[in-house]
């Protein structure tokens, strides 16, 4: 076989953290795209793919191995890789034939060639007609379907689509993709590989020669599956469930060997970005018929309704929690998770108070630390800086809004949004007061 | 049905003109005759000690109106030179920001009028034997009421233009020379033009107080609106300024409906918005301009100029492989940053020490803690007042803001008079507190605020307007009222755009001090106790130790100001009580 288009090997990249650590978001990634095929990266968001594109397209550098496309190490935006943005990217002032013509122009085409050839990509993607147009004058659809014009009318080898589809409502991505899918098969793009990074299963299995299902912390190739299907594809086919069920299995099982299996959790375990009152519905579905405690994941996609991501962010909650179980992409209720949706409100708050103190070392220290303090309160500086010894500072930040959300919802501990203060509830707190004894009038 | 491409078509029935040029080409010739006559007038020979003819017949104004207006367009151009250059330098460049930013800050809380007596020898010397010497000095002074909030606003823009842009520019190979016009640029533009629109507003002040300027003693009156007036205060004219105030009127009008209503509209598109705006704003001259034949033909020259501007300089590198990476922002090497570092430290401990000397050589110790003494009694001034403009326009503001049909048509008029250099009504003042026998160190005081308490007014009207009308409609629906209503939604739903509005009027009310702590209608000359009547003698006598003193001083309180009032309510409104 010739060289491969994009070929990277050992690729490490680490961010420097505000404290001066380095936190590792890539290690030894090895990938290649060869010519004529279409290459899907799935993963949890926050798990270093789109890192992995952006290196892949000369936007940033990577900080070991290397990175070749045709044979030639990349150190910069490289012409002959276009990408494809999930915030569609487009210049508000420019009108669609502008932007279109971008690319061109900075090549320093002639105006003449420059237009036809804008004219070209337009008609050839669906958008003749709207050349004058501005990108605030057009459905989000419509939009993307001029970034990927503009990607495509400099004729790129490799097409790199970051989470292209997800900004679509679900009709408009489909439309998308088998417009995409139906260039590409006649050979109407001279597009000779594509990456596409995603978090939607049925997405990449729909599009992809091959799917590689990516590890967070640090993000790294976990596992490689060969979609063998020909297009145009039908996702109600049994050969196309089964590969669903096989991604989902893979999915589900890198989240089981990044914690669970391996060593304990530590302050910096990056909580899942989702809130409680999700964690317990999902609960609640999954003991109802027609699951009874125990569902097929894509099945369990399905009765809910929500994207992956969402759901994933969900699995790995509970499972952290103690509540479920997953194994080859089915979850179960452990005795916890069916106790916990038997029981009334008050006695759920308990028990989630429970779990989420043992299970989430983060929830224990911040307990900790407002325990010991005299007046119960500590600001939330604290605690980021100890995560930032793990995160970087968005990502602390968000790690404990979610915990805080948590712990909110179990009262264990409150926060006071204008003060920026961590604190126990306003009941406990007056009761430890009173029962530390000093002051002599005990209220309750 | 795909519409017919006309961009490229070049033929000849395009340049046929059609009736809108009928109504366009006259009005360009005029405008351009008049510029060129202006500008001729203003690099006359000249000699410092020469009188310039002035007269009070209103006849002449609209040519003193000329002259104003030119002065407030070069000091227009030369901000938004120096904006470009200066806020892309600090944006760019973190070895410079870390001079350029401060520095904007202090520039910023310099009283303007302060500007013009330092500067004006240096330009008389640049420009020997010749008028525009002492006309670069008066374009310089309003040079400094409008380029700061321009420059800062650009390097905000420019520090916030969004990500996804910026990687998608880099994915197509633009250089930083193209990047900067194609994305950077355009991202700034509406905040730019909003901000021009501000230090225009802002101007007018200074224009009518920077003609009269005193070099060494004598006080030289350059032709125009400022001076007309000064001119007509000396002798007592009333009527003449009644025809004065008609012809500011008359410029403010011009400047909007030829430059700003046009720019705003079109800069339209440059609105950061995914989806288009309720209300585009719209103006006769740019319809006119759009759909004019001939003209737009002509555009194609300017219009060919940017297209050739921007795509000057393209990434080095030739075929498939342009392997250079070039960042939006230039480091400099840790060790260079170093001595940087300590260049700038001894750099600014120096010149601090210098001006200390030169003050202290002339100004004895008690002097310089009465001078703190006048800048006390000036922030009182500033501060009380503030509070009492807003205690009256806030209400008004909300009033109107909640009815849109009112709010349309007083919006308008509240920027107008925001523009209406307050000055102007001074000697009004002077008579009344004579004839009343009242104190001058209160009664100068409103003064102060005359002209920017309409800052208040129109921000507080926008902010009462653009309150969610579903919020409007729970509050309603959940029965608030009273005080309990303006408590908990119209205070904290208002509280950003006033805080915008008080930051302008507290900046313009210190600037305006050195105006209206003294006062004079003839004769009869009228002066308070504060910072502003300090640094006003000082110039008037040709004192510059004082004069850096004084202006030293002001500098320190408004900084202070900045730092400990306004920028924690700014801080407070933007991130606890922003909707949306």
């Amino acid at each position: 076989m010739s060289t491969p288009l994009l070929d990277l090997g050992g690729v490490r990249k680490t961010f420097r953290t505000p404290e001066g650590k380095e936190r590792t978001v890539l290690e030894g990634v090895d990938f290649h795209l060869d010519e004529g095929e279409i290459v899907a990266l799935l993963g949890k968001s926050g798990s270093g793919k789109s890192t992995l594109l952006r290196i892949m397209a000369g936007l940033i550098p990577a900080n070991g191995g290397n990175v070749r496309y045709r044979g030639r190490p990349i150190t910069g935006p490289t012409r002959g890789i276009a990408m494809v943005f999930q915030t569609f990217a487009l210049f508000p002032w420019l009108t669609v034939q502008q932007n279109v013509e971008l690319g061109l122009e900075a090549l320093g085409q002639p105006r003449r060639e420059r237009e036809e050839r804008a004219q070209e990509a337009i008609d050839m993607i669906g958008m003749g007609g709207f050349e004058g147009a501005y990108p605030k004058e057009l459905s989000g659809g419509m939009r993307q379907r001029v970034g990927f014009a503009r990607a495509l009318v400099t004729r790129p080898d490799v097409l790199l689509m970051d989470e292209a589809f997800s900004a679509l409502d679900v009709l408009t991505a489909e439309a998308l993709r088998s417009d995409l899918l139906e260039l590409w098969t006649e050979r109407r793009i001279p597009t000779k590989g594509m990456l596409i990074v995603s978090h939607n299963i049925e997405e990449a299995v729909f599009m992809a020669d091959r799917i590689l299902v990516f590890d967070s912390d640090p993000g790294r190739v976990r596992a490689e599956i060969p979609v063998g299907l020909e297009h145009p594809r039908d996702p109600e086919s049994t050969p196309f469930r089964q590969i669903v069920d096989e991604v989902y299995g893979l999915m589900t099982a890198s989240a089981r060997v990044g914690a669970a299996a391996g060593e304990p959790l530590t302050i910096g375990y990056r909580l899942p970005a989702t809130t409680p009152g999700k964690m317990i519905s999902l609960l609640e579905t999954i003991a109802e018929p027609p699951f009874g405690g125990h569902a097929d994941l894509p099945a369990l996609a399905e009765a809910t309704e929500l994207p992956d991501d969402t759901l994933f962010h969900l699995y790995e909650g509970l499972r952290v929690l103690g509540f479920v179980r997953l194994a080859a992409g089915d979850i179960f209720l452990t005795p916890a998770g069916r106790a916990f949706v038997e029981a009334d409100n008050d006695r759920r708050k308990t028990l989630f108070a429970e779990h989420f103190l043992r299970n989430i070392p983060l929830a224990a220290h911040i307990r900790r630390v407002l325990d010991e303090r005299r007046g119960h309160r500590a600001p939330e500086d604290r605690f980021l800086q100890a995560l930032q010894d793990y995160l970087t500072g968005d990502e602390a930040e968000r790690v404990l809004e979610v915990v805080i959300g948590w712990g909110r919802y179990a009262e264990v501990f409150d926060y006071d949004y204008n003060a920026g203060m961590l604190k126990l509830p306003e009941e406990e707190e007056e009761g430890e007061e009173a029962g530390g004894g000093e002051t002599a009038g005990a209220a309750e | 049905m795909p519409q017919p491409r006309s961009r490229a078509v070049f033929a000849l029935p395009e340049l046929k003109p059609n009736a809108w040029d009928a109504a366009l080409v006259p009005l360009a010739f005029a405008l351009l005759v008049l510029l060129a006559y202006g500008g001729a007038q203003m690099t006359t020979p000249y000699d410092v000690g020469e009188p310039l003819p002035m007269s009070l017949d209103p006849l002449n104004l609209p040519y003193y109106l000329l002259r104003s207006a030119l002065r407030m367009l070069m000091a227009l151009g030369g901000s938004l030179l120096f904006t470009l250059v200066y806020a892309t330098a600090a944006a760019k460049v973190p070895a410079l920001e870390k001079v350029l930013i401060p520095a904007l800050d202090i520039l910023q809380s310099i009283p303007i009028l302060g500007f013009l007596s330092i500067t004006v020898t240096g330009f008389i010397a640049l420009f020997p034997g010749n008028l525009f010497g002492v006309e670069c000095a008066a374009i310089f002074a309003v040079f400094t009421s409008q380029a700061w909030n321009m420059a800062f606003s650009m390097y905000q823009s420019l520090r916030t233009v969004p990500a996804d842009l910026i990687e998608a520019s880099d994915m197509f190979l633009l250089s930083p020379w193209q990047r900067f016009w194609r994305l950077e640029l355009p991202y700034a533009v509406p905040g730019l033009i909003w901000n021009m629109m501000m230090s225009v507003s802002g101007g007018w002040f200074f224009v009518v107080a920077s003609e009269a300027i005193s070099v060494s003693g004598q006080t030289i009156l350059l032709p125009g609106v400022g001076s007309f007036i000064a001119l007509a205060i000396a002798d007592r004219n009333l009527p003449a300024i009644g025809w004065a105030i008609a012809a500011v009127l008359a410029g403010i009008l011009i400047y909007d409906q030829l430059m700003f209503r046009p720019l705003v509209a079109w800069a339209d598109k440059f609105k950061f918005e995914q989806v288009p705006g309720e209300e585009v704003p719209r103006s006769w001259l740019l319809t006119l301009l759009q759909r004019a034949r001939l003209v737009r033909a002509a555009a194609r020259l300017p219009g060919a100029l940017w297209e050739g501007c921007a795509s000057l300089v393209r990434r080095p590198g030739k075929g498939r492989f342009r392997a250079v990476s070039l960042a939006p922002v230039w480091h400099l090497p840790p060790w260079a940053e170093r001595v940087w570092n300590a260049i700038l430290m001894l750099g600014a401990l120096a010149a601090a020490v210098r001006v200390a000397l030169f003050v202290h050589s002339s100004v004895e110790t008690p002097e310089i803690i009465r001078v703190f003494l006048y800048g006390t009694a000036t922030a009182t001034r500033v501060l009380v007042l503030i509070a009492l403009a807003s205690l009256v326009w806030v209400p008004i503001g909300v009033w109107i803001g909640l009815r849109p049909r009112v709010a349309q048509n007083l919006q308008w008029l509240a920027q107008f008079l925001a523009a209406f250099p307050a000055n102007l009504m001074f000697p009004v003042a002077v008579m009344l507190i004579v004839h009343f026998h009242l104190d001058p160190d209160v009664w100068t005081s409103p003064l102060m605020v005359l002209g920017t308490q309409w800052y208040i007014l129109f921000n507080v009207i926008a902010g009462a307007a653009a309150l969610p009308s579903d919020l409007k409609d729970a509050a309603h629906n959940l029965g608030l009222s009273g005080w309990l209503m303006w408590k908990r939604f119209i205070l904290p739903g208002i509280f950003p755009s006033f805080v915008t509005g008080a930051i302008t009027a507290s900046g313009g009310s210190w600037n305006a001090s050195i105006v209206s702590e003294m006062v004079s209608w003839g004769d009869t000359k009228l002066s308070a106790f504060g910072l502003g009547s300090y640094i006003a003698q000082a110039t008037a006598a040709g004192d510059f130790p004082r004069i850096a003193l004084g202006i030293g001083v002001m500098c320190l309180f408004v900084m202070c100001f900045n730092h400990f009032i306004w920028r924690r309510m700014y801080r407070l409104a933007s991130e606890r009580l922003h909707i949306g």
